[in-house]
């Protein structure tokens, strides 16, 4: 499993800002981000470089952050990749409830997936046993490095 | 084995209790016919005069007395002695108006001051007890009148008053504080500084407390008890009539005392000002019967409350009176139905995630009353999806609905963003006459 930072923002001008800032200070770097908004509120799902550190600090400034088990998957920076996985996903019958994707400099892990499954800790075996290759510590290392 | 602080008024039997009053509501009405010229007239106008009281009914005959009343007569004209045998003043907050202001002789404040030190040892006080006052001093009843009273108790008196709330919390523990007297809300901010500064209720030696000059659920009790580690009770009083310890919760905490020596209790019917039968929820009258510097017939406190009028388990025999919900002036009417913010309250604390870290917005939208309630996020509510929050905001939602009958939008807000109170919490932002 990987670790994602979630953080409850309120729509209010310079709040994501504050949150960059908090971040900044401490030296955590951001792998990725994606946000899901409402009218009132937000929700910030972010990778970085250090999420306990990350979700400490937030904390400490009285953000609402928890760290979120989230399944991460290498799927090759080339056409189709994604919708491999995501055939698979069906033939599975595993249901996403959200997901996004970026890219990366390191060689083996060019493009990546992140998923939030439904039930996710009862299918992550099925989706670990139909050969998807599910990444832990090793691509957070890989990426800090790169 | 229950104590008394005056074991003799404390438990007098009901017949007692009648006969005391009757005697001395007949002393009060002369007195005040005598010395208030606007209480002679408002009687003459009823045409009545004090000889007609004859019977403890008869008091339904008199006339009301509203807080506009007070202010008809400001500063002074209410008052049934002269100035020079009037030792303190206190007034009200006057945010509903122009302020209320109440004079007390040495007299009133050494009854003042038994009522209040009835109403700690019914709450486990002794002269061993150490009292943190962290209401506010000054004109506001609330500091000073707890603190005279503590003292006549010889409990030893720590007059902190209001705010710098980590010096609080350091002499409560480095003074071994074991009875605190504080406004609800600011007993919960004290409890949210406490952890912060990494303590916890443990490091305290806190027995019990009395808390009061703002409306707050049984839910409020609860979360108050488990952080502090203490028993919380209720304590009533508003300063037209006296200021704390009008009335007070004993262990039971099953309704708060009213000390009937001192102040005759009535319910009215809000409709229609007539008195309604024993039990019944409506309009807490006061009249004192054992005050000299300003006495007041038939006070409307604009609380609403029912008396019990059986003996509790304490052995006291005084009238309890149910926890208030809160003032009149204080309920919100959303689209013609009538709502306490404390009712919100009970509502929100019932459900478990909820911390008491709310806020009760009322505004007009399109002449339709909209009602909004901003809640704190906490972790157990948080979810990393927005369907899981807005799960959670349409679930207590629909609780409201279901109890008090209106709509309400839920808005969970970041932690800490909702102003901590250091007295009365400021609960309700009503916009509609903004």
């Amino acid at each position: 499993m990987f670790k994602q930072i979630t953080v409850f923002i309120e729509n209010k001008p310079g709040r994501l800002a504050e949150v960059t800032g908090c971040l900044a200070d401490e030296n955590v770097n951001l792998h990725a981000l994606s946000i899901a908004d409402t009218t009132d509120f937000g929700i910030l799902r972010m990778i970085v470089s250090d999420p306990d550190k990350a979700g400490r600090v937030l904390k400490e400034n009285n953000f609402m952050a928890q760290t979120t088990d989230v399944v991460a998957v290498a799927v090759g920076h080339n056409p189709g990749s994604l919708h491999t996985v995501l055939r698979e996903l069906e033939v599975l019958n595993i249901s996403i409830e959200y997901m996004y994707a970026f890219t990366s400099r390191h060689k083996a892990y060019d493009a990546i997936v992140i998923l939030r499954l439904a039930n996710q800790d009862m299918v992550v075996d099925k989706l670990k046993g139909s050969g998807i290759p599910v990444l832990g510590q090793e691509l957070l290392d890989s990426l800090n490095e790169a | 084995m229950e104590r008394y602080w005056n074991k003799t008024v404390e438990t007098m039997n009901r017949e007692q209790i009648q006969a005391l009053q009757l005697e001395k509501l007949r002393v009060a009405v002369q007195n005040v016919y005598a010395h208030v010229p606007y209480y002679r007239k408002k009687m003459q106008e009823k045409g009545m005069v004090p000889d007609d009281i004859k019977t403890l009914d008869n008091l339904s005959d008199l006339p009301i007395t509203t807080k506009q009343d007070l202010r008809n007569t400001y500063p002074f004209s209410m008052f049934a002695v002269p100035m020079e045998n009037i030792v303190r003043i206190h007034a009200s907050s006057g945010t509903t108006g122009k302020q209320t202001v109440v004079g007390y002789t040495r007299r009133d404040l050494d009854v003042w001051a038994e009522c209040v030190a009835r109403c700690f040892v019914m709450g486990d006080a002794d002269t061993s007890s150490r009292v943190q006052v962290a209401y506010g001093y000054g004109l506001f009843t609330g500091g000073l009148g707890v603190h005279y009273g503590a003292e006549k108790l010889g409990a030893t008196v720590i007059p902190a008053s209001s705010g710098n709330t980590q010096r609080q919390i350091t002499m409560m523990i480095d003074f071994g504080v074991t009875h605190l007297c504080c406004t609800p809300s600011y007993a919960l901010n004290i409890a949210e500084v406490m952890r912060e500064m990494g303590h916890t209720k443990d490091d305290l030696k806190l027995v019990a407390g009395s808390f009061g000059a703002e409306p707050w659920s049984t839910g409020m009790r609860a979360e108050i008890e488990s952080q502090l580690g203490l028993r919380a009770h209720d304590i009533y009083g508003l300063s037209e009539i006296m200021g704390p310890a009008v009335s007070h919760e004993c262990r039971y905490q099953n309704g708060l005392h009213i000390w009937e020596d001192c102040f005759i209790a009535e319910i009215t019917d809000p409709d229609t000002g007539e008195p309604v039968k024993e039990g019944a929820m409506g309009d807490l009258v006061i009249t004192t019967i054992n005050k000299e510097g300003i006495p007041l017939i038939r006070y409307k406190t604009r609380d609403i409350c029912a008396l019990n009028y059986e003996t509790c388990e304490c052995g006291r025999t005084h009238v309890r009176m149910s926890k208030p919900a809160g003032r009149t002036d204080d309920m919100l009417i959303i689209r013609g139905v009538n709502v306490f913010p404390s009712q919100i309250e009970s509502v929100l604390l019932s459900i478990g995630e909820v911390q008491p870290h709310y806020q009760i917005l009322v505004d007009r939208v399109n002449n339709l009353d909209t009602l909004t309630i901003e809640i704190e996020l906490n972790d157990e509510m948080f979810s990393d999806n927005v369907k899981g929050i807005e799960e959670f905001e349409k679930n207590v939602s629909r609780q409201i609905n279901s109890v008090l009958g209106v709509n309400a939008k839920i808005r969970l807000v970041e932690p800490k963003s909702i102003t901590r109170s250091e007295g009365k919490a400021k609960r309700v932002i009503d916009r509609r006459n903004m």
